[in-house]
């Protein structure tokens, strides 16, 4: 998966999770919980959505690695 | 103590005794003592004169009393049930309620009818209807239901002063009510309705034999936080407005209970006077309790079922609370 | 013949608009059975019927918005439909015969130039009558002529003492809830209606586009009559959480993705099974007596992003798996997010539960949703200095809270409330 790919899955992704949310809004650096209002069962939801698109098994441990925009896509590319 | 039955005895001894021109008549009223026992011993006590049996003849013997009213007498003259008073219908309706107005005046009828009325005794459709709400109808009578002793006792002598005819409504099952009564009971008011318990949150309306049933209801309801007013009639006719809507305007719901049927019944009246006088204080429909559309069944269970009884007020009074 | 009426969808509920309709005249439905989508200032549900029947004419359209208890559709019920079933009329056949003309009425129409052919005569046997000519003859229209007494009010039914108390006092009658017969209006609606509405403004017609400011409208609304009428008493407790996390973990360890539960799953059974001990924080106060509830329905608080909160219910958590639990949060969060709630979730919570923690902060002090008497807030799970057997160590903790209704109940039990919540949490594969 190449890095733009992985980025337009994230969005497509937060969109279902949370259709009012900006992605756009969110900083580089920012964590997606606090950015877009993320609750646990929201998150839950995104990595299950990942899961869905990618066939991913995401373990909760990794859990962390999901929290910000970029780290996302280091997971998503990295992985596949 | 005194009985109902012993009450009214008292007031036609006073009559008898106060004024000479007034004499008893009616079916059994003098040997037998009267069908329900009111007048008895009065024909030892007064004689045949004055205590007359007549023949079973309604239409005969309140034609004679009319007859005897007319030419200065003051009769009291008693039908057995106010079933039976319809034999009598065309005397009552078509002479004795209309001579004055059709004399100008000239000619008056101070004749006073005792009848009973009402059911409750298991005496079957042609002896227990409640027709009170017929004669209430008809102008040129007073129509009077005593439900107390005191009415009983009080309420003969200011009729017989009436110098029109005045029907006095006896309800069956009030015989043999007993109470004390004082001993200087003695006449008693014939045009207004009487607050027999005061209350603030409905006026249940009443009259006769279905007093007693309102201030039950009025009782049980108190228990559940319900304050409810009773008003009993006691005038059928002229009807006090003034009591009923006052109470009303108080209270915003009434209920009205009336043993006649409901349809073109004195309820229906009472409700009507209600609506027109006290609309904008109504916080409900008027209710109405009244007896089944039947002619009077003669089984007991069905005599209970067909007439008003206290858990029917007590549920009609409940449904106006929402 | 029965009412289908709009529902109450919620204490704060005053009237509800009719979004679409899922039935139709004709159509047979089923006591339970969804057959509408009703907005209201704060949500859109669909909303269950309550009788068996077959719809027989719904009266408000589409769009329209009408007082709580405003009948919405007549249905014919099953037994009803049993005795008024008769046989219909037949069908005319063949071409219909001319109509029938009186010699007068022939003359009546020549005069005022009105064409018989086109009358329905209303006559014995379909003869056209002089009153038919005389209608035809009449301007249209003349719905315009009668008197406006006439025309009949809209608004719910209400006695003649209330309306001339609403007028007097200038409440508005149309949105007020009946208590009396028959639903109606009465006495002491209006006053009650007088009595709580100094510190609200009027509510106001809204436009869609406002919903947002009316929910925000109808949450200040509702939360300020919480606060006038419910004594609130508040208590806090941390409760170590190293027993559920670590049961999560190892659970989730096990699991694929889609079959994962979430902390907040064991929270809210926790506190579903924690009112079996203390019955007196489930149920409702109403007039001024309170009636505990058997069942334990759970409104979970959910933030929409868009602002405002919602709360609708959960219903029987203390006899739900975990498993069952959080497939039903699931689907209420997502159903609350997108605006499309049932009638029985909004109007039927026995204590709520809010998590607001989670997105931030450590205690949360809430207000409680009246009629309930209980409201149970998470704060965040976080890693704290924890001693324990004499040891110091990092725990995941959580700041449990209790907004409780004094009328009901007091600080001694409401602690035994959290201290019962924090013992279930402590055996997690129990729950």
């Amino acid at each position: 998966m190449t890095n733009d790919e992985a980025r337009q899955l994230i969005r497509s992704v937060l969109h279902q999770v949370a259709p009012e949310a900006d992605l756009d809004e969110v900083g580089a650096g920012e964590t997606l919980q606090e950015a877009l209002d993320l609750d646990s069962m929201d998150f839950l939801n995104f990595v299950v959505g990942l899961h869905e698109a990618t066939g991913l098994e995401i373990p909760e441990r990794d859990y962390p690695q999901l929290s910000t925009v970029e780290g996302c896509v280091t997971y998503l590319t990295s992985a596949g | 103590m005194v009985t109902y039955r012993e009450a009214m005895r008292q007031a036609i001894r006073e009559a008898l005794t106060r004024d000479d021109r007034a004499f008893l008549m009616g079916e059994d009223v003098g040997r037998y003592g009267g069908c329900y026992a009111v007048s008895l011993g009065l024909l030892e006590e007064f004689g045949p004169e004055r205590i007359r049996d007549t023949p079973l003849s309604e239409s005969a013997f309140v034609g004679a009393g009319i007859g005897a009213a007319l030419n200065g007498m003051r009769p009291i003259v008693e039908i057995m049930t106010v079933n039976f008073s319809l034999l009598a219908l065309d005397q009552i309706v078509n002479n004795a309620a209309t001579l004055s107005y059709m004399s100008g005046g000239q000619f008056n009828v101070p004749l006073v009818i005792r009848m009973t009325t009402g059911a409750g005794r298991q005496l079957g459709a042609q002896h227990s209807h409640s027709l009170e709400g017929w004669y209430a109808h008809i102008p040129g009578l007073r129509a009077l239901a005593p439900a107390t002793l005191e009415d009983a006792r009080g309420m003969l002598w200011p009729a017989l002063q009436d110098p029109d005819p005045v029907i006095i409504f006896e309800h069956g099952t009030l015989y043999n009510i007993e109470g004390e009564l004082a001993d200087d009971a003695g006449p008693v008011d014939i045009n207004t309705a009487a607050v027999r318990r005061p209350g603030d949150d409905v006026t249940i309306i009443t009259y006769g034999g279905t007093m007693r049933t309102g201030l039950g209801a009025a009782e049980q309801l108190a228990g559940s936080g319900v304050s409810a007013e009773v008003i009993d009639l006691r005038c059928l006719r002229p009807l006090d407005t003034a009591t009923i809507v006052s109470s009303v305007a108080r209270t915003h719901r009434a209920v009205i209970v009336d043993e006649g049927w409901r349809t073109g019944s004195l309820a229906a009246e009472v409700s009507a006077r209600i609506m027109e006088e006290v609309f904008y204080d109504l916080d409900a429909p008027v209710a109405r309790v009244c007896s089944a559309e039947v002619p009077m069944p003669y089984a007991k269970h069905l005599e209970d079922a067909a007439i008003p009884q206290v858990a029917d007020v007590v549920a009609a009074v409940q449904m106006l609370g929402g | 013949m029965g009412d289908f009426t709009m529902p109450s969808l919620g204490a704060d509920m005053e009237a509800g608009t009719i979004a679409q309709w899922l039935v139709k005249p004709g159509d047979e439905v089923h006591r339970g059975g969804i057959v509408a989508v009703v907005e209201t200032e704060k949500s859109t549900m669909e909303v269950e019927i309550f009788e068996s029947g077959v719809i027989d004419e719904l009266l408000v359209h589409e769009g329209e918005s009408v007082p709580v208890g405003t009948v919405l559709a007549h249905v014919t019920t099953r037994t009803a439909e049993a005795v008024t079933a008769a046989p219909p009329p037949p069908p005319p056949s063949g071409p219909l015969p001319p109509p029938v003309v009186s010699p007068v009425v022939r003359r009546l129409a020549e005069r005022s130039g009105v064409d018989l052919a086109v009358l329905s005569g209303s006559g014995l046997g379909g003869t056209v009558t002089r009153a038919d000519v005389e209608r035809a003859a009449q301007p249209t229209g003349d719905e315009g002529a009668r008197p406006e007494w006439a025309l009949g009010r809209a608004g719910p039914r209400s006695s003649p003492l209330a309306r001339r108390l609403a007028a007097e006092l200038g409440v508005d009658l149309s949105a007020l809830r009946g208590s009396g017969p028959h639903g109606s209006v009465v006495e002491r609606d209006v006053r009650l209606a007088v009595e709580v509405r100094p510190d609200e403004t009027p509510p106001a017609p809204v436009a869609p586009e406002d919903r947002q400011a009316a929910m925000r409208r109808a949450i200040g609304a509702l939360m300020a009559r919480s606060k006038r009428e419910i004594p609130h008493y508040y208590l806090s407790t941390t409760i170590d959480l190293t027993a559920p996390a670590a049961w999560l973990e190892q659970t989730n360890l096990e699991r694929p993705i889609t079959g994962r539960l979430i902390m907040s799953v064991l929270l809210l059974k926790a506190t579903a099974l924690a009112v079996k001990a203390v019955p007196e924080m489930n149920g409702f106060m109403g007039g001024g007596t309170f009636a505990s509830s058997e069942a334990v329905h759970v409104g979970v608080a959910v933030s929409l992003r868009t602002g405002g909160v919602i709360a609708p219910a959960i219903h029987n958590v203390d006899q739900l798996t975990l498993d069952e639990l959080m497939t039903g949060l699931k689907d209420l969060v997502g159903r609350a997010r997108t605006g499309v709630l049932r009638t029985s979730e909004m109007s039927d919570p026995t204590i709520t539960v809010t998590n607001l923690g989670e997105l931030g902060v450590e205690t949360v002090f809430g207000v409680i949703y009246p009629p309930q008497v209980a409201l149970v807030g998470f704060g965040r799970v976080t890693e704290r200095a924890w001693a324990r057997d004499g040891m110091l160590g990092v725990h995941p903790c959580v700041t449990a809270t209790l907004s409780a209704d004094h009328r009901v109940s007091d600080g001694h039990r409401g602690g035994r409330f959290l201290a019962e919540i924090d013992r279930l949490l402590q055996e997690p594969g129990k729950l």
